[in-house]
């Protein structure tokens, strides 16, 4: 018997027809007398109550004609752990989590990759994202195909040239926008991606939003905000009582980085045809990017120091995630050599050309998205469904050089 | 290079995208983005509700429709002011030749197999077009850089033989579950609902197969006065019992294995149940097509289950009357299709009752409908990284900026920090008998081997070539029959006396297609071109070396296929002798590109990596030891093995290191103690030595 169905955040029962013990007994004598081996398949869908039972296999054909109520009515024993087990040596599976025969037609081929299983827990995900840029909208789609549960978008600009460059979700038609947020026309272009997804639009700003609020996640991924919104948003993420999966990622012109705080996260993996059980600790973003410079290894990636540099920069300046120009490269220069001092790095780590490419392209470059938000989207995907290796916990993409690569960065013992 | 979206180069670009799949959906939105201006699709393919789970650009209210023009009604609603002009057909038809291709600056691939790959790397390479190619499976991905005399062609590299099973495994004593699915697809199926004049090796090989075999092949008609249900029941008892009886008498078989359990349907099923079905059957008989279920007319609703015996018999029983009756007009010509429900149902039922007789654990519908489809595991984060990279590629390839090309493959688990991994590309390899014209060498006895077996098994499957031309000499050997032009025609006339004087003799063979000579005196052009038909077919089962034109050793036969402008040079040697076993088409053909031997290729299919049907990736190794029955090949979203031995983490993980793993071991250390951007790579001509050596 599966344990699932006993956990207490399952949602209360309905079983309208439940109409007496003498009836149940009656069903249970029944399937002695015929002998059959059931299977009880529960649906639930997402944000109603409802449950329905089905029998999808039944031996005999006369068990199939069985009245519907009596299946509901054996839902109430579901909560009682004696009967549960009772039913259990007689051979009903009553573990309710299998998915439709809708889903497994429209999923076949990605169940084929990462199984039923974990096909099952990513409909049962909710995923909040913050700042719909072109990366973002790759990202979405991607997660909104996988078929997760629900997605949450939360941006409140209205559309503007910059924002459609590398945003196939909004339809360059000015008559459909009628005043609304770029979130709410990208929630628009979602829903249609598949309609087995929840998609919803959250109105304000990010970082006044409580804990209670990011609790209602399993995944919550930032885009465009000052880097004290992110570690703030990741404090907050880490202070409630179940993990919530942090991501952070941002593009400029033709590299993007990518940040991951899985907390403490238990995985198995297959090793050499072992299953080995895993586990990787991850820091805080502000931990993470206050490690000493100087510490870390001679190779990591020149985009990790350059990123830093530019957040430095419009925390200094006060200005808005993405709000630099060309104009301020002689400004950044200066604070690059400031920094490369303090942290006693040699300023070639961060190449002024570098510096000059990420100021210069404000607008993102849509291939460079589409590789940015698969990556995050596989990764998302990962830590939902314990398949597979996550990374830690920076990745970085430069099309320049066609590299994708992982980082660790961090104080933390490296995975065990 | 976010400017670059205004950049000419991208603007004034014409770019050809071949296929508008997994891949292609997202190049095409890719493409859109990044500012191209002008992309005409080829995809012959209509969407199928499997697709819609990665290729967003289709909705359920598309199913059947093409994909092609779907992709770009689609994407004009975010860039409606490009040119996309989709074409709903075959890369391979002939208006796709080299000046279609010529007219633009680079070709797109977002292929799912081999065939095709080909054909456009052929078409690209005589067009001089340069070509960006791409692969997925599951988590894997790779693009790599065709530019003809700079990099590399697709054909350069070897390529993996497909899988292939020995005859006696799959006849009469399977192991595995996957032996059971080719039983059923690739015999029971084919047999029952298949063209009737096909070799099938059905029968169980025992003793005295001479006799035996003439009992068995009457077992499989059904007889005038017999009714389906009858029929039915026989078939099953044949199949699942008899020929297990049959094959038990074999004690030799038997020594060092399990034996198995013939099954009879009276002990599986009641008479009673099977009235029962009868009459479900009556209700259900529909001319919807489609919709035709075995499992929905049963009331099996769950894919993923495992049905048991009793099921599975049930289900074959099923399937088997919903063919006869209910699809009569296809049986005798259908092939198997995994969309085709019914047919999933069939083989499925059919290979877990096989599975049940030999103690082969049972699968369900799902799980064998992967299997015998060959169904390649596809997820949407894949395809739209490998879509990103194929644009990156491209705009390297219209700027010129040949040294920037790179391959670069995706990775599921990271090599030194990498999870996308640039690699330079390759030169061309001087071997290579598409780009360099390498003539091949083919062993064949010249005696026996009949022109037909060339063309079919050499030629179409070895050199994937469609609309071929022999020759030896000046003399032409074999045309594709489709495009004869007048003037041909003019010439094979002038034969026509000769083709009659040949019809008297070869009377007997020819026996039914002598009444269409007759009517012809009426539609004298249409008969013409009959006559020249049997004539050309005529030779087309001629032994080798009895040809107008003989081929015998020391013969150079020059191949040309003209629609892919593509010639090459086989000198002939004749060989008496074959391995049976090793070598069952009786050729040998050598210099060819390919993966040097079998059984390593499957062992590297581990690149599947977190495939969850681990049966695609099975294991296969006594393949080496018996006859083969060509298995599993079409549809696959494919990265051929060549390249995947490139990838570190699968060298890590065989044992059995071949001389391109060494090579590329060689290149991971070297790259750790550079400062280098990127994987260098040993001189090409090195590399050619040994893949040489390897052959």
């Amino acid at each position: 018997m599966n344990s699932r169905i006993l956990q207490p955040n399952m949602r209360p029962l309905t079983s309208p027809n439940f109409t007496g013990f003498s009836n149940v007994i009656r069903f249970v004598l029944s399937l002695f007398a015929t002998g059959a081996r059931l299977r009880i398949f529960r649906f639930t869908s997402f944000l109603s109550n409802s449950i329905e039972l089905k029998v999808v296999s039944a031996q005999l054909t006369s068990v199939r004609a069985f009245d519907f109520s009596i299946f509901s009515s054996l839902s109430f024993f579901v909560r009682f752990p004696a009967i549960n087990h009772y039913l259990y040596r007689l051979g009903l599976n009553m573990d309710g989590e299998e998915l439709t025969e809708q889903e497994t037609a429209l999923y076949d081929r990605q169940i084929r990759v990462w199984g039923a299983d974990a096909q099952r827990r990513l409909s049962k995900s909710h995923i909040l994202v913050c700042g719909m840029k072109g990366t973002v909208a790759e990202f979405c789609k991607n997660i909104v195909l996988a078929g997760v549960g629900s997605v949450t978008l939360v941006d409140d600009r209205v559309v503007t040239e910059e924002a459609l460059s590398a945003n196939f979700l909004i339809p360059p038609d000015e008559s459909v926008y009628g005043g609304r947020t770029v979130a709410e026309i990208c929630g628009d272009s979602l829903r249609e991606f598949n309609p087995m997804v929840s998609v919803s639009v959250q109105k304000g700003d990010i970082s006044s939003f409580g804990g209670d609020f990011f609790d209602k996640f399993n995944v919550v991924v930032i885009s465009c905000c000052s880097a004290g919104t992110k570690k703030l948003i990741n404090d907050k993420c880490r202070k409630l009582s179940k993990r919530v999966a942090f991501y952070t990622v941002d593009c400029r012109d033709s590299c993007g980085e990518i940040f991951v705080d899985l907390q403490s996260y238990k995985y198995s993996k297959k090793k050499l045809g072992e299953t080995v059980e895993c586990e990787i600790q991850y820091p805080r973003l502000e931990d993470a990017i206050s490690v000493p410079w100087k510490v870390l290894p001679k190779k990591v990636s020149k985009l990790y120091f350059a990123m830093r540099v530019i957040e430095s920069f419009e925390e200094a300046e006060g200005r808005k995630a993405g709000e630099i120009t060309i104009g301020d490269l002689p400004a950044l220069l200066k604070l690059r050599k400031e920094i490369c001092e303090t942290q006693s790095l040699n300023e070639s780590h961060v190449p002024s050309i570098l510096l000059e490419r990420l100021v210069m392209g404000a607008r993102e470059f849509p291939p460079a998205c589409a590789v940015i938000g698969g990556i995050l989207g596989q990764e998302v995907i990962k830590a939902i469904s314990g398949k597979g290796d996550p990374l830690k916990n920076f990745f970085f993409f430069d099309a320049m050089d066609g590299k994708g690569i992982i980082e660790d960065i961090s104080n933390e013992p490296p995975n065990k | 290079m976010a400017s670059l979206q205004h950049s000419p180069a991208i603007k004034d670009a014409k770019v050809l995208m071949v296929g508008a799949g997994g891949i292609g959906c997202e190049l095409l939105k890719t493409l859109a983005l990044s500012g191209f201006q002008d992309i005409h699709i080829i995809d012959m393919d209509t969407i199928e509700v499997s697709n819609l789970n990665r290729q967003f650009l289709f909705r359920q209210s598309h199913v059947g429709q093409s994909k092609a023009k779907v992709a770009r009604d689609a994407v004009l609603k975010f860039r409606p002011h490009i040119s996309i002009t989709p074409y709903h057909a075959n890369v391979k038809d002939p208006s796709f030749n080299v000046d279609f291709f010529k007219q633009f600056n680079v070709v797109l691939n977002g292929l799912d197999n081999l065939d095709a790959r080909r054909h456009v790397n052929r078409l690209c390479l005589a067009a001089d077009v340069p070509l960006v190619e791409s692969g997925t499976t599951g988590f894997l991905g790779q693009v790599t850089v065709h530019v003809k005399g700079k990099t590399e062609c697709y054909e350069c590299q070897p390529k993996p033989a497909p899988k292939s099973y020995p005859v006696c495994t799959i006849t009469s004593t399977p192991s595995k579950f996957v032996h059971c699915i080719v039983w059923a697809k690739d015999l029971l199926f084919a047999k029952l609902f298949g063209d009737k004049n096909q070799d099938n090796d059905l029968n169980v090989r025992s003793g005295d197969v001479a006799s035996s075999s003439e009992h068995a092949d009457d077992a499989f008609e059904q007889r005038k006065d017999e009714d389906v249900e009858h029929y039915r029941r026989r078939i099953y008892d044949h199949v699942f019992a008899h020929n297990i009886e049959v094959a038990l008498s074999n004690e030799e078989t038997w020594k060092n294995r399990n034996k198995p359990r013939p099954i009879y349907s009276k002990d599986v099923l009641s008479d009673k149940l099977s009235q029962q079905n009868g009459t479900v059957d009556g209700s259900s008989a529909t001319d919807n097509l489609p919709s035709l279920s075995a499992m929905t007319s049963l009331g099996l609703k769950n894919p993923q289950d495992v049905w048991n015996l009793m099921e599975n018999s049930r289900v074959f029983l099923e399937a088997l009357k919903l063919f006869l009756v209910n699809r009569k007009k296809e049986v005798g010509n259908l092939t198997f299709d995994k969309d085709d429900q019914l047919a999933v149902e069939f083989v499925t039922a059919a290979a877990n009752i096989r599975a049940a007789s030999f103690g082969i654990p049972l699968h369900s519908l799902f799980e064998a409908k992967g299997i015998a489809g060959n169904i390649v595991h596809a997820v949407a984060t894949t395809n739209a990284i490998v879509a990103g990279l194929i644009v990156i590629e491209a705009i390297k390839v219209l700027e010129k900026n040949t040294d920037a090309y790179r391959m670069t493959y995706c990775l599921e688990h990271p090599s030194r920090k990498m999870l996308l991994m640039p690699v330079e590309p390759f030169e061309p390899n001087k071997s290579c008998y598409v780009c360099f014209k390498t003539p091949l060498t083919l062993e064949i006895n010249t005696r026996r081997s009949k022109l037909r077996d060339f063309v079919e098994k050499i030629v179409k499957a070895k050199l994937g070539m469609s609309y071929p031309l022999i020759m030896v000499g000046h003399a032409l050997l074999y045309e594709f029959g489709d495009d004869l032009d007048e003037d041909m025609v003019k010439n094979y006339s002038a034969n026509l006396e000769k083709v009659k004087s040949l019809l008297c003799v070869s009377k007997r063979f020819l026996k039914g297609q002598l009444v269409s000579f007759l009517f012809p005196l009426f539609f004298w052009k249409k008969a013409l071109m009959m006559m020249i038909w049997s004539f050309s077919h005529f030779y087309y089962f001629q032994v080798l070396s009895e040809l107008p034109s003989p081929v015998m050793g020391g013969t150079i036969l020059q191949v040309e296929d003209l629609q892919q402008e593509f010639t090459c040079n086989i000198s002939v040697k004749h060989r008496e002798e074959f391995d049976e076993e090793k070598e069952p088409d009786e050729m040998v053909l050598s210099g060819l590109t390919e993966a040097p031997s079998m059984a390593k290729d499957d062992n590297h299919s581990i690149g599947n990596g977190g495939s969850t049907s681990n049966a695609l990736s099975a294991d296969i190794t006594e393949a080496k030891t018996d006859v083969e029955v060509e298995e599993i090949s079409d549809g696959t979203e494919y990265i051929h093995s060549g390249k995947k031995r490139k990838l570190p983490e699968v060298s890590q993980a065989t044992k059995d290191v071949s001389d391109d793993e060494t090579r590329n071991h060689k290149n991971v250390e070297k790259l750790d103690d550079e400062d280098d951007d990127i994987v260098m790579l040993d001189h090409p001509d090195v590399d050619n030595q040994k893949k040489q050596r390897l052959q």
